[in-house]
């Protein structure tokens, strides 16, 4: 019954792991992959008042025009990108759609797309839904989980269609600089490669300025910016995304979002404008972020899980190598033991089995009560 | 405002370790910056925000009381104001522009302590002209909290 693409897709070993936490009360979760705050009031109270207002219909499959064109004044001015609101802007159902839209949109079965570890999970997913086989680019810890160049100029061998990009990252934190960002350009300049740079964690960068991949010299051409209003805007559950390229890429995108999606939720849609103009609400939040992570940062590798300071979203990737137990068996006595629970590393990789996700969009309160449990923890293991 | 003071106008309890790890500054100088800021009378007092809304016990009354004064020569509002600030019973005291001069905040066990108050010891100064009184019914937000709901994420305990 069920396709063989489909079921070709390996069952997440995680899963298990994920129903004991979701089972289990009063853990204090560090594994919570969105922010915990509750979306700033101005953006909810304009939902509130599109219902009042019976904005209740679909909007055009590209999405409104009043917030395509915000979108891209906000790009504009953020960060001197320019996309045209209606040839060059779609607005999608979350990054996630916008990510299956741009690998639908240029896959044909067989076709490589370049994925770098640990990844987002639903990269290699997504690729293997659409037919395309995923080539891995393992970034390690001692490179500061950043992509070697080298590894880069190989997988640039077979030939790659697409590359998909993700900084600030999930899971480790990673962004980079303008140089290495160029360093990685010069490198995909040459081959008839089409990046995929998912940006969603834009707004959380702590250390230095957010470049996106498009700003790049003669970078815009060749890259399907996707981005959305998730992590920045507190708004996971409102579903709001958008894609930006050339005209050719989006209108590719749009045509099967017209088919499969119609159009974005109109009360997100109007949600998401006014979200633009909340900027103030967004940095205070990215301060909030900042200084739970360098708090957290310092607990971690004071107990002895070390930890890169991450420079972005709200992750630390920490080593567990010190204390013989893999990630899946950590994760599971942590949470039995002292109800905590953390992302088993094997989650974002076969080889990170020596690493687990901790996500610091929690409360100072519970991050130094999970630091206190996770101290007592290690001391018993070790 | 300083961010050592943006978190301790948050939390009064935080220890000089975590608020050391929060801004990135050794313990020491934390120390000896808030020290810094209790000296020059900036940090002027740890207090502790109460709920009295969900306190079962008897919890008093609030008053806002709006005053009308007549200003003094010379010396304006500032000696009319010291007369009726100096009060224990005036919690808070602010000269506003407007329809009235100052506006109080007292608080007393029961109305008829508020009240007689008013009438014995505000209503008989000789600058003050009129008062108008208003008990308080119900706190919904007290300094930037809001104290009659819980908002609580709810989101799932663990995703990718
Ligand atoms: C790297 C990354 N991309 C995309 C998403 C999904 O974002 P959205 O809510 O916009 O679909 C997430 C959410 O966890 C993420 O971490």
């Amino acid at each position: 019954m069920v396709s063989e693409r489909v079921e070709k897709i390996p069952p997440s070993g995680i899963r298990e792991f994920f129903d004991l936490v979701l089972g289990m009360p009063e853990v204090i979760s560090l594994g919570v992959g969105e922010p915990d705050f509750i979306t700033p009031w101005r953006i909810r109270e304009k939902a509130i008042t599109a219902l009042e207002e019976g904005y209740t219909s679909y909007t055009s499959n590209k999405g409104l025009q009043i917030l395509r064109e915000e979108i891209s004044v906000h790009l504009e001015r953020k960060y001197s990108l320019s996309y045209h609101p209606d040839r060059e802007i779609v607005v999608t159902v979350g990054v996630s759609e916008g990510l299956d839209l741009s690998l639908r949109a240029i896959l044909d079965p067989k076709d490589k797309v370049v994925v770098i570890s640990p990844y987002y999970v639903a990269y290699p997913a997504l690729v293997e839904l659409n037919l395309g086989e995923v080539i891995y680019i393992e970034t390690e810890e001692k490179d500061g989980f950043k992509i070697n160049l080298d590894k880069l100029k190989r997988a640039m061998k077979i030939k790659p269609k697409a590359i998909i990009l993700n900084y600030p990252s999930n899971p480790t934190g990673v962004t980079y600089t303008k140089e290495e960002l160029e360093d990685i350009w010069e490198i995909l300049e040459k081959e008839d490669i089409l990046i995929i740079s998912d940006e969603v964690y834009d707004e959380l960068t702590y250390s230095g300025k957010h470049i996106p991949f498009p700003s790049l010299k003669r970078a815009k051409k060749r890259t399907v910016l996707l981005n959305g209003f998730s992590k920045g805007y507190a708004m996971t559950g409102f579903r709001l995304g958008f894609a930006c390229g050339e005209e050719k890429i989006i209108s590719a995108m749009t045509k099967i979002h017209s088919f499969s999606m119609l159009c974005a939720p109109i009360i997100s849609q109007l949600a998401g404008r006014e979200a633009l103009k909340a900027q103030k609400e967004v940095s205070l939040m990215r301060s909030e972020y900042q200084k739970r992570r360098d708090f957290i940062v310092k607990e971690l590798n004071s107990l002895g899980l070390s930890t890169h300071l991450p420079e972005g979203a709200f992750y630390c990737f920490s080593s567990i190598r010190k204390f013989k137990l893999n990630s899946l068996d950590f994760a599971k006595r942590l949470l039995m033991e002292e109800k905590v629970a953390v992302v088993p590393g094997r989650a974002f990789g076969k080889i990170y089995d020596d690493y687990i996700r901790i996500s610091y969009a929690n409360s100072l309160d519970n991050l130094k009560e999970a630091s206190i449990r996770l101290g007592r923890f290690i001391e018993k293991i070790n | 405002m300083e961010e050592i003071l943006e978190i301790l106008e948050d939390n009064a309890r935080i220890s000089f370790d975590d608020l050391a790890k929060l801004t990135n500054k050794k313990v020491e100088e934390v120390e000896r910056i808030v020290k810094q800021y209790e000296k020059k009378g900036i940090i002027v007092k740890y207090k502790t925000l109460i709920n009295k809304e969900r306190l079962k016990e008897e919890r008093g009354v609030v008053a806002l009381i709006e005053v009308n004064v007549t200003p003094q020569k010379d010396v304006g509002f500032d000696q009319v104001a010291e007369r009726i600030y100096r009060f224990p019973e005036v919690k808070s005291c602010y000269l506003l522009s407007g329809t009235y001069d100052l506006l109080l905040v007292v608080e007393g066990k029961d109305i008829h302590t508020v009240a007689s108050f008013v009438a014995e010891k505000l209503a008989p100064l000789s600058s003050v002209k009129g008062t108008v009184t208003h008990f308080m019914l119900k706190k919904y937000k007290e300094d930037g909290v809001v104290l009659v709901k819980d908002e609580k994420n709810k989101r799932l305990a663990i995703t990718y």
